[in-house]
């Protein structure tokens, strides 16, 4: 029986084993452990965790059907909602979203939900449960611009609704962020991201690799030569920022999105691949996103000794409390309250980087205390590699290549928040090609958003 | 799965192949450029386009055996397939989308190093199939490595290939074949584009700006993605940072900081060199390579 204070504790690779291999960090719940979480659920009247989910998913239904032992409608229920549970399972901040709302929260700690989405899409994936189509076909094409969240959700509702979906991705594998960001200790590709997609195309959703759009093809020549009647944009993030410091193109200095990308996609971290990773031996991340903690663990993996240098204190780390606490518990140092000022470098190649401490002031913009720095308090922390994760700034090349598409001060396209519509008719976009770097499930939400925008489009046209 | 139509070899080391890829056939633009990749565990490689026909969807490339990744790659043969083909990539050339009246106005230099030599072919043919006339310098290490002469030749108003050994046409490096131009010939130029090595840019670029020519480089760094996601290509060109796969490839020769880019593109040599010597030598490698410690 469960402790109805405590979360079923969830099994995990021991830190000091995982720190030297890429096997995913934590097991996941068995049957018996999800049904145990299970009962902790009071199935409220007035779900509050269901508001703060992002999709919408119907939490406590398919949490009653997990204590029935029905676990397949469970991921009925969930699909309803989401077309990648396993991945959102892994990846949601569920502490600000869904468990943060939870009732029992206010007593104790809240349901395991991101714990118990998981183990029903792990079961889903293991047991090839397939998705329920709703919809009758459409004889209506609409174009998907990018396989990342954004797209694959705003694809797999359209598909469900019966629309003959193709989704175009740049890169020569599908998944976008899952593929290129997150690293496989934390989403597995092949068992977890690779069949959810599978799933996405057994609704009918058809993929073809290797398109940027904006360059081998553009947005007006899909609608007005291939027929595209409707047009989600989901390209994501783009261009890494730098900080703009003496030093910063000394080799030895990569943005996050390059180390994750050789590491992730091309598989820098496996001998078998042609790609190299220069990966470091004392390496510094600059930033404390989950990006941030997601290259430091990779650098740890890698063989490096790991120091985050972050300006704000430990309360403002943006990334996902589960993350920095394995960061720690893997052995990653945190200099927090401290700032690049310099990249050291000798030959062109990186040997330190000089920081200078912070400390808190007045909150900005953001609602977060302003970091300022604190006169002569400079030092030099000694390392050969620093890794870059201050977020990105969107990738011009879709906007200045569609004629009519706006775009506001930070280059993000502009689009409703309710149905995705940009200012160009037919064309709809959601995820961080609009709202700038966010999480997996944002994007999620705004291409589900859109997927009802496109149909509302397409039902009155 | 793109297939490859016509195989090549240029010269020692130097192919040229037709790949089927239609998508990038039908949009790409002289100065832009494509990333293939070979098999699953292949790497992202960056390659110039030499040319294009927009009817059969084919795109000519040019390459050099320089690592692991393009020996493999000239070991294909017609009827295989390249796993991987994006493009186009990049900018094209100014010139393609300025005014054409404009273009046709100004008076272009176009100098070539080595496989260089490949991408100022269709910025060339471009301009000649719109009656512009350009003067091209092709260099090479000798006779034997200059490449794509007849195609050029057919484009170019006067072609002036140079060698370093002087084993054929001017004797020396293509600077001194530029100054010859200028200085002796009285030649007048508006515009130089400058492409091959960075080595050769660097000093085109040094070479022009003695006589305040406007001289664009079009630049190789290292590249991941190839779509303005990693950075790793990115460069100093006048006091900004600029990323070479979505604001280039081509620059003004005069504001790129080469010697940083030099630098830059060390970064993976060594480990480029040693795969490829592992390779070769197979289980007869022993740490010739200087770097594994002959361990493995």
């Amino acid at each position: 029986m469960a402790d109805m204070l405590k979360k079923v504790p969830v099994r995990e690779q021991e830190a000091k084993v995982r720190a030297t291999n890429f096997e995913e960090v934590c097991y996941g719940y068995n049957l018996e452990e999800a049904m145990d979480e299970s009962t902790r659920c009071i199935n409220c009247k007035n779900p509050k965790c269901v508001q703060g989910c992002p999709v919408g998913i119907n939490i406590p239904g398919f949490i009653m059907k997990i204590k029935e032992g029905n676990i397949e409608e469970a991921y009925q229920t969930i699909a309803e909602s989401s077309a990648l549970p396993a991945i959102c399972g892994r990846v949601c901040p569920q502490e600000t979203q869904c468990e943060g709302l939870c009732i029992r929260g206010l007593k104790g700690e809240p349901v395991s939900i991101g714990k118990l989405e998981r183990f029903v899409a792990d079961y889903a994936l293991e047991n090839d449960i397939k998705i329920k189509k709703t919809g009758a076909p459409k004889n209506k094409k609409v174009a998907i611009i990018g396989a990342g969240p954004a797209g694959l959700t705003c694809a797999g509702d359209l598909a469900k609704e019966g629309y003959d979906v193709t989704v175009f991705e740049a890169l020569h594998e599908l998944g976008g962020v899952l593929v290129y960001g997150i690293p496989e200790f934390r989403l597995p590709k092949k068992a977890v991201v690779q069949k959810e997609i599978d799933k996405v195309k057994e609704l009918g959703v058809k993929f073809e690799k290797n398109v940027v759009v904006g360059r081998t093809v553009t947005i007006d020549q899909l609608m007005e030569e291939e027929n595209f009647e409707a047009v989600f944009i989901g390209s994501g993030a783009g261009l890494p920022k730098f900080m703009g410091i003496p030093g910063e193109n000394a080799n030895g200095v990569f943005s996050a999105n390059e180390y994750l990308t050789r590491s992730n996609l091309m598989k820098a971290f496996d001998d078998n691949y042609d790609t190299p990773i220069a990966a470091g031996k004392k390496v510094a991340v600059v930033g404390g996103g989950n990006v941030a903690m997601d290259a430091a663990r990779t650098a740890l993996r890698l063989g490096a000794e790991v120091h985050i240098v972050y300006r704000r204190s430990e309360k403002e780390l943006p990334a996902r409390v589960e993350e920095v606490h394995h960061a720690k518990e893997e052995g990653i140092i945190f200099h927090l309250l401290t700032n690049p000022i310099e990249i050291l470098e000798e030959d062109g190649w990186v040997k330190g980087i000089k920081c200078i401490k912070m400390e808190l002031g007045e909150p900005d913009e953001s609602g977060r205390r302003r970091p300022i720095a604190v006169e002569g308090s400079e030092y030099d922390i000694e390392v050969d590699t620093v890794i870059m994760s201050l977020g990105t700034s969107p990738n011009p090349l879709i906007a200045a290549t569609t004629k009519g598409l706006d775009t506001n001060k930070w280059k993000c396209v502009v689009a409703n928040e309710e149905d995705g519509q940009t200012s160009k008719d037919g064309v709809f976009a959601g995820g961080d090609v609009v709202t700038g770097a966010a999480t997996v499930i944002l994007a999620m939400g705004a291409g589900k958003a859109a997927a009802k925008g496109i149909h509302e489009y397409l039902s009155n046209k | 799965m793109y297939k490859i139509t016509k195989k090549r070899e240029l010269a020692t080391n130097i192919y040229l192949m037709d790949v089927l890829a239609p998508r990038v056939a039908a949009n790409c633009q002289p100065g832009q450029f494509v990333i293939v990749k070979l098999g699953e565990e292949g790497e992202r490689v960056p390659l110039t386009i030499c040319d294009y026909n927009r009817e059969t969807g084919e795109i000519t490339i040019v390459f050099q055996i320089v690592g692991a990744s393009s020996k493999r790659m000239s070991l294909l043969e017609v009827g295989d397939f390249f796993y991987d083909f994006v493009g186009p990539l990049g900018r094209p050339s100014d010139f393609i989308e300025e005014d054409i009246e404009d273009v046709k106005k100004r008076k272009y230099l176009f100098v070539c190093g080595g496989v260089g030599t490949a991408p100022v072919y269709p910025q060339v043919k471009w301009l000649y199939e719109r009656g512009i006339d350009v003067d091209v310098i092709v260099g090479a290490k000798n006779k034997d490595l200059l490449i794509l002469e007849d195609e050029m030749r057919a484009v170019s108003a006067n072609f002036y290939p140079c060698t370093d050994d002087g084993s054929y046409g001017f004797s020396g490096m293509v600077t001194g074949q530029i100054e010859e131009l200028i200085e002796k010939e009285n030649k007048q130029y508006d515009i130089c584009v400058a492409i091959g090595p960075m080595i050769m840019m660097k000093f085109a670029a040094l070479t022009t700006k003695k006589y305040d020519l406007h001289t664009i480089v079009s630049m190789n760094p290292i590249m991941v993605d190839g779509t303005g996601m990693c950075g790793a290509c990115r460069l100093t060109v006048g006091d900004e940072i600029k990323f070479a796969c979505v604001d280039g490839p081509e620059f003004d020769g005069h504001l790129v900081n080469f010697d940083e880019a030099m630098k830059r593109q060390q970064m993976y040599k060594t480990e480029e060199g040693r795969k490829l010597l592992k390779e070769q030598e197979k289980e007869t490698h022993h740490g010739g390579c200087g770097l594994c410690g002959g361990d493995k």
